[in-house]
């Protein structure tokens, strides 16, 4: 009994309910004639575009910056970086890769004082990197009208100028990075091979990360300030590094979201990824100080497999759509109850 | 002994923190109007028995405490320092317990405003009635008037200077309705010389009005005019009791440090003929030393280190003993010159501390000295990794450093042997260790860096006897085998003089002398209560 | 004379932010090509519409709470309140004042909810609030679209959507102008409601009464310095939770007076950026995260929606695009909140240095020798 109480408390009830509640949906999916394979299609697919940006959290969690609310930051860049590549005309791997360094220098860039920033407030990062996400957006918005974006693919039909609110890919890198190896497992079903490999190889890079010398002082510095002052480690420095990478991985993340969704949302839409990747990783079983590679993957999944399972499966059953508050419910509940822990 | 002007009886009272004992048998009386001063070193016990009498929560949760406490001869036992309030004790803290943003009146009356009630109120309740501004300015002004102060009602508190803090503290205290005792705790810290002599002068206008004062102060001379009677406790024990007449300052610093020479014998000096020391091979030097350090202030400070040796700087909390060293290693503001092996030393640069060899153990030992949610081998590893690049490997020339974990866990092992640190592995988290092995952990950070010059503060604090001599042993073999200098901050002065060579006292963020550990118990005593300063040719400079 | 010196100073620091946004204003405005008599009956509407809401953010303010990003509670509550008279058929100020009876135990519920929630996030209330109001946002519409029509029973058929529960996205409300049309009179081209500028003159009475009781105070302290407070014996939680739920309810009042000016309900997002554009026009005028005033408050809405209701057409004139105004209307929003934000923080941390260096300054310069 004490085992299970340890394994709960370690495991923590949230995922434990969430977890179930997926496999639940799972395993009634059959009864309702739902697709076993088509689901986990989805969810697989949903896990592969969304997963790097959840990514993207994890470096400023561990220097202590605290949960990356102005995550649209990254996401703009990224954005920028896309229609960038578009303008040029780059397609396939080219573009897909053109996108990358554009997105990665512009988020170096926005990253950089995004960071001076935050070291100012230092304490307050979370709502001030909220509403910053949210300026941020608006002030690109009116950007996005008025640079000089020629490509008739991106720009306002009617008028010439303008970006688009979507932009398609179909022409350009479409699926570049998820059909790499793809294996159609069936009909429906086809393995994206590529976006995942890809996951691994960004997750593997961040993992490596906080192996360097570099990483470890950057734990510490979010761990505890003090003892790595008393070390002699450039606290704000470490900060600054730590938010220019989580906005870089958010560039990339919006990047691989956008060639396997096919579309480049402007204008509002990196708002929309804020909460949902800040609550998968919580999901995961960070918290606002820690987080790991394995919170990245589990909390995904199951925010993934929540997103995707309950429309179908609960639709199917009760003829009743009630993802979209599930949705919201589960994302910022699980954020309510992640700030309202006791910070250790 | 029945005495009707007896207003506070201490009876027997003793208290034990997890089997450690604090407090043995304390017996005083305090008579109404009569101010008692209570003297002690840090440690001495003066706080917690404080506590116990303002039933502070801390207490109960621990387990309570034995004995009884009478007031106006009825025992009493208050379950929170609300209830404390009500029967008519109150305390000035050693922090001020101010808004900042309220005047003088509103703090003095805060949560005891004056109010007017309206209709609403008597319909929702009393903490709708409107605040009575005059008469709480006149309440106020009352308060003050009896101290002999003066004072604005209307300033607000963030515009006052210090000493206006401390009267404002006391004033509150006496402006409740039926207060019989005040409990004043070090109240002329941070008070000028004339602004404390108001304050005395206050204190016994406010005893000949009827109230009982008890006055905790490491300032001798002040008890010695100001009290009635004094009171020494020492190790838990009331060592003196008795009227103040007739008892002269040295007296006092001789029974508050104590230990006389039968316990002399004990003391197992090091033998200091292993070590050549010379007066002119300097480690390091420090000139004019400051240290902003919250509570712990160093004003001007100037010492030197001799190689090899292990220095001891003693003196009671709140003097500045605590910043020097984390001034040297640049933790906290600070300001003045240094001098480490001869060449100047920056001040306010950890980094290049570190990198010179000077290596720091922390007395906050959860709050700086720790990464509490890493495991241990991390905690040791990571100075010498992040200072001296130990502990890696490096791949494309050095452009890419990657943590070994093979050599962190070995050295992790090897401390852990060596320090007898009571692990489940090098794996365990440092906050799942007792306070003992977490020091280890400290130390062993420490000597990982193989520092030429090693600071430790408060070495022993709140750990187990097991654990203080182990942890002094390996300084001491350190010393010895590696012909480490050592500089040893401690509140406790039996340990410092049973490792050091020689011992430094600060007080008043200087350093009022430097004294053989065999020197006389009530030198120390002096010294830490700042009569006087004694030169490096050991004259004595009397300060009061 | 330092003094003075001092105080004209703290004065133009107080009122650096409003000028700068009656500089834009003044800016903007020809360029806007309004007419004066326009923009005059729009700001009165404006006044009408937003002070209320404004003025809901003051006592938490004062508690050391920062700004209530929760307030959203009490508009949802609000509006669950309009949703029901509407659905009973209950005309003008009286279904107001209906509507306004039914939500107060939801808002007050909601905001001891919300109160308790904060208490364990001390330090960080303004990102939990925020989430907290995303989070009961969800669960309001839970109950809107599925629990309404079905397990509540509804009278009105035309106010569910078409598969038979669940409220419908937009309401008409037939308490629209319930309480603007109580004294309405014209001056000079201008009309002005009496009735509901009364309503706002009794909660400013309100909010400066509540100030000098025992109540306001012990929350004003609470505000200053939580530690100090709770040792002299206020009851610092409890303290924290009233003023969230006093804020909640006044959101309620607010989102209903703010509702019956508009006349229509955007039933599931036109909570949502209540908390946003009441924040916004408090902090233009010159109130700070930990402090705030009722002219603060009204100046405020003033300013912040001369602002934007001059910036799309401004925008639009100068550019030849209309959505840039628009973005940019959204951009000053959010922006001169962050800027708040982003200036309290720093104040804050500068202050603790100010301090100190005052202490270093002392020590360099030992004042006997």
């Amino acid at each position: 009994m004490a085992e299970v109480n340890k394994f709960i408390k370690n495991f923590g009830w949230p995922r434990i309910i969430i977890g179930g509640f997926l496999l639940t949906l799972f395993i009634v999916a059959p009864i309702f004639g739902v697709r076993i394979d088509t689901s986990l299609n989805d969810v697989i697919v949903r896990f592969g575009m969304s997963a790097i940006m959840v990514l993207s959290m994890v470096p400023m969690i561990q220097s202590g910056c605290g949960l990356n609310f102005g995550i649209p930051v990254g996401l703009v860049a990224g954005m920028l970086g896309a229609v960038t590549s578009i303008e040029f005309g780059f397609t396939g791997m080219a573009g897909i890769l053109v996108a990358f360094l554009v997105g990665i220098l512009a988020a170096a860039v926005f990253g950089f004082l995004y960071g001076q920033l935050l070291n100012r407030v230092k304490g307050d990062e979370m709502i001030i990197a909220t509403y910053v996400g949210y300026s941020f957006v608006f002030f690109m918005n009116m950007m996005w009208l008025i640079l000089p974006f020629k490509n008739p693919t991106s720009v306002q039909g009617f008028k010439g100028e303008g970006l688009r609110v979507t932009i398609s890919i179909q022409d350009y890198w479409f699926h570049k990075i998820s059909d790499f190896l793809a294996l159609p497992i069936s009909s429906s079903f086809i393995f994206p091979t590529g976006m995942l490999l890809f996951f691994c190889f960004m997750a593997f890079l961040v993992w490596a990360f906080f192996k360097t010398k570099t990483g470890t002082a950057m734990t510490a510095v979010g761990s505890n300030p003090d003892y790595a002052r008393a070390a002699g480690i450039n606290i704000n420095k470490m900060r600054t590094i730590s938010v220019i990478l989580s906005t870089m991985i958010a560039a990339i993340g919006i990047i691989v979201y956008q060639q396997s969704f096919g579309f480049v949302q402007m204008y509002n839409s990196p708002l929309a990824f804020v909460f949902p990747s800040v609550a998968a990783v919580l999901l995961g079983g960070a918290s606002v100080n820690k987080a790991s590679i394995a919170n990245v993957i589990i909390g995904t999944l199951l925010f993934q497999g929540i997103l995707t399972m309950t429309p179908s499966v609960i639709n199917s059953a009760i003829n009743i759509d009630v993802s979209e508050i599930i949705r919201i419910i589960v994302s910022n509940g699980m954020i309510v109850y992640a700030l309202t822990r006791k910070a250790r | 002994m029945s005495n009707d002007n007896i207003l506070l009886r201490v009876d027997g009272v003793g208290k034990e923190y997890d089997g450690n004992r604090v407090l043995k048998d304390v017996n005083f009386t305090l008579e109404k109007g009569k101010i008692l001063g209570l003297v002690g070193e840090n440690g001495a016990g003066k706080s917690t028995l404080m506590k116990i009498l303002f039933g502070m929560n801390v207490i109960a949760e621990t387990g309570g405490y034995e004995g009884s406490i009478y007031l106006n001869g009825e025992i009493v036992n208050f379950k929170d320092p609300v209830d404390a309030l009500k029967a008519g004790i109150g305390m000035v803290h050693q922090e001020f317990s101010l808004i900042p943003g309220f005047t003088t009146a509103e703090n003095i009356l805060l949560n005891m405003e004056k109010t007017k009630s309206s209709v609403i109120s008597k319909v929702l309740g009393k903490r709708l009635e409107t605040i009575d501004m005059p008469e709480i300015k006149k309440s106020a002004q009352r308060a003050i008037d009896t101290l002999g102060v003066n004072i604005d009602t209307d300033t607000l508190v963030s515009e006052m200077p210090v000493g206006h803090k401390q009267f404002i503290e006391i004033a509150r205290e006496i402006d409740r309705e039926d207060v019989k005792l005040i409990v004043l705790d070090e109240p002329t810290a941070v008070l000028t010389e004339s602004e404390a002599e108001i304050l005395l002068h206050a204190m016994r206008k406010l005893a000949d009005s009827g109230i009982s004062i008890i006055f905790i102060s490491h300032r001798l001379h002040e008890i010695t005019s100001a009290c009635d009677k004094i009171v020494v406790l020492r190790d838990g024990i009331v060592i003196v009791e008795k009227p103040t007449e007739g008892v002269n300052i040295r007296q006092i610093a001789e029974w508050m440090v104590g230990r006389e020479i039968e316990k002399r014998a004990e003391i197992v000096h090091r033998d200091v003929k292993t070590q050549i020391q010379r007066d002119d091979d300097i480690i390091f030097e420090a000139q004019n030393l400051w240290v902003d350090m919250p509570g712990e202030t160093v004003r001007d400070v100037n010492f030197k280190v001799r190689r090899g040796e292990i220095l001891g700087i003693g003196g009671l909390a709140g003097q500045g003993k605590l910043g020097i060293p984390n001034g040297i290693m640049g933790l906290f503001e600070t300001g003045g010159s240094m001098f480490f092996n001869g060449k100047p030393l920056a001040v306010n640069n950890t980094l290049e501390a570190l990198k010179e060899g000077i290596a720091f153990v922390s007395e906050d030992r959860r709050g700086v000295g720790l990464l509490l949610d890493e495991p241990i081998d991390w905690n040791i590893a990571f100075n010498a990794m992040q200072v001296q690049n130990k502990f890696l490997k490096r791949y494309f020339n050095g452009l890419i450093s990657i943590r070994d974990d093979k050599a962190m866990k070995a050295v992790a092992e090897k401390y852990i042997h060596e320090l007898e640190i009571k692990c489940t592995s090098e794996k365990q988290l440092s906050r799942n260790l007792s306070g003992g092995n977490q020091q280890k952990v400290c130390l062993a950070k420490a000597f990982a860096m193989n520092p030429s010059l090693l600071l430790v503060s408060e070495p022993t604090r709140g750990i187990d006897v097991g654990a203080k001599k182990l942890v002094l042993d390996a300084l001491r073999k350190d010393n010895e085998e590696n012909g480490t200098t050592i500089i040893i901050i401690s509140s406790e002065l039996e340990e410092l003089r049973s490792v050091c060579d020689r011992i430094a006292i600060v007080c008043e963020g200087q350093i009022y002398g430097v004294l053989p550990p065999e020197a006389e118990v009530a030198d120390y005593g002096m010294l830490m209560a700042g009569e006087y300063k004694i030169n490096e040719v050991g004259d004595k400079q009397w300060q009061r | 004379m330092k003094m003075d010196k001092n105080k004209i100073g703290k004065l133009l620091t107080a009122s650096a932010v409003p000028m700068l946004f009656l500089l834009i204003c003044l800016f903007a405005i020809p360029l806007s090509q309004f007419s004066g008599s326009y923009l005059l009956n729009n700001i009165v509407t404006r006044l009408i519409r937003n002070s209320f809401l404004v003025l809901a953010l003051l006592l938490p303010v004062m508690a050391g709470m920062g700004i209530n990003f929760g307030m959203v509670l009490g508009a949802m509550a609000g509006q669950i309140g309009l949703i029901f008279v509407t659905d009973w058929g209950v005309p003008g100020a009286p279904g107001l004042i209906l509507a306004a009876i039914i939500a107060t135990p939801i808002a007050m519920l909601l905001g001891y909810f919300g109160g308790r929630v904060l208490n364990r996030a001390k330090g960080r209330e303004m990102i939990t609030s925020m989430m907290l109001g995303l989070f009961i946002s969800g669960i309001y519409q839970f109950f809107l679209l599925y629990v309404c029509g079905s397990i509540v029973p509804f009278k009105t058929p035309g106010m569910l959507l078409s598969r038979g529960y669940g409220v419908r996205n937009a309401l008409t409300l037939n308490v629209a102008k319930g309480f603007d049309k109580l004294l309405l009179i014209r001056i000079g081209g201008v009309n002005i409601p009496v009735g509901t500028f009364m309503i706002i003159g009794l909660i400013c009475v309100f909010t400066v009464w509540f100030k000098k009781t025992k109540m306001g105070q012990d929350m004003r302290a609470v505000g200053q310095d939580m530690h100090v407070a709770s040792t002299a014996g206020i009851a610092m939680e409890k303290t924290r939770i009233q003023s969230i739920m006093i804020s909640t309810v006044l959101a309620c009042y607010g989102q209903i007076i703010y509702l019956q000016n508009i006349g229509t309900l955007n039933t599931y997002n036109g909570a949502d950026q209540a908390a946003l554009f009441a924040a916004a026009a408090l902090l233009v005028g010159g109130a700070t995260v930990s402090k705030a005033t009722i002219p603060n408050a009204i100046i405020g809405t003033a300013l912040f929606h001369l602002m934007f209701l001059v910036m799309p057409m401004a925008g639009k004139y100068i550019t030849g695009q209309a959505m840039l105004g628009e973005y940019f209307r959204m951009f000053v929003s959010y922006g001169v909140v962050t800027l708040a934000l982003v200036l309290h923080s720093w104040k804050r941390q500068k202050d603790k240095e100010m301090d100190r260096s005052q202490f270093r300054i002392a020590v360099a310069n030992p004042p006997d020798k």
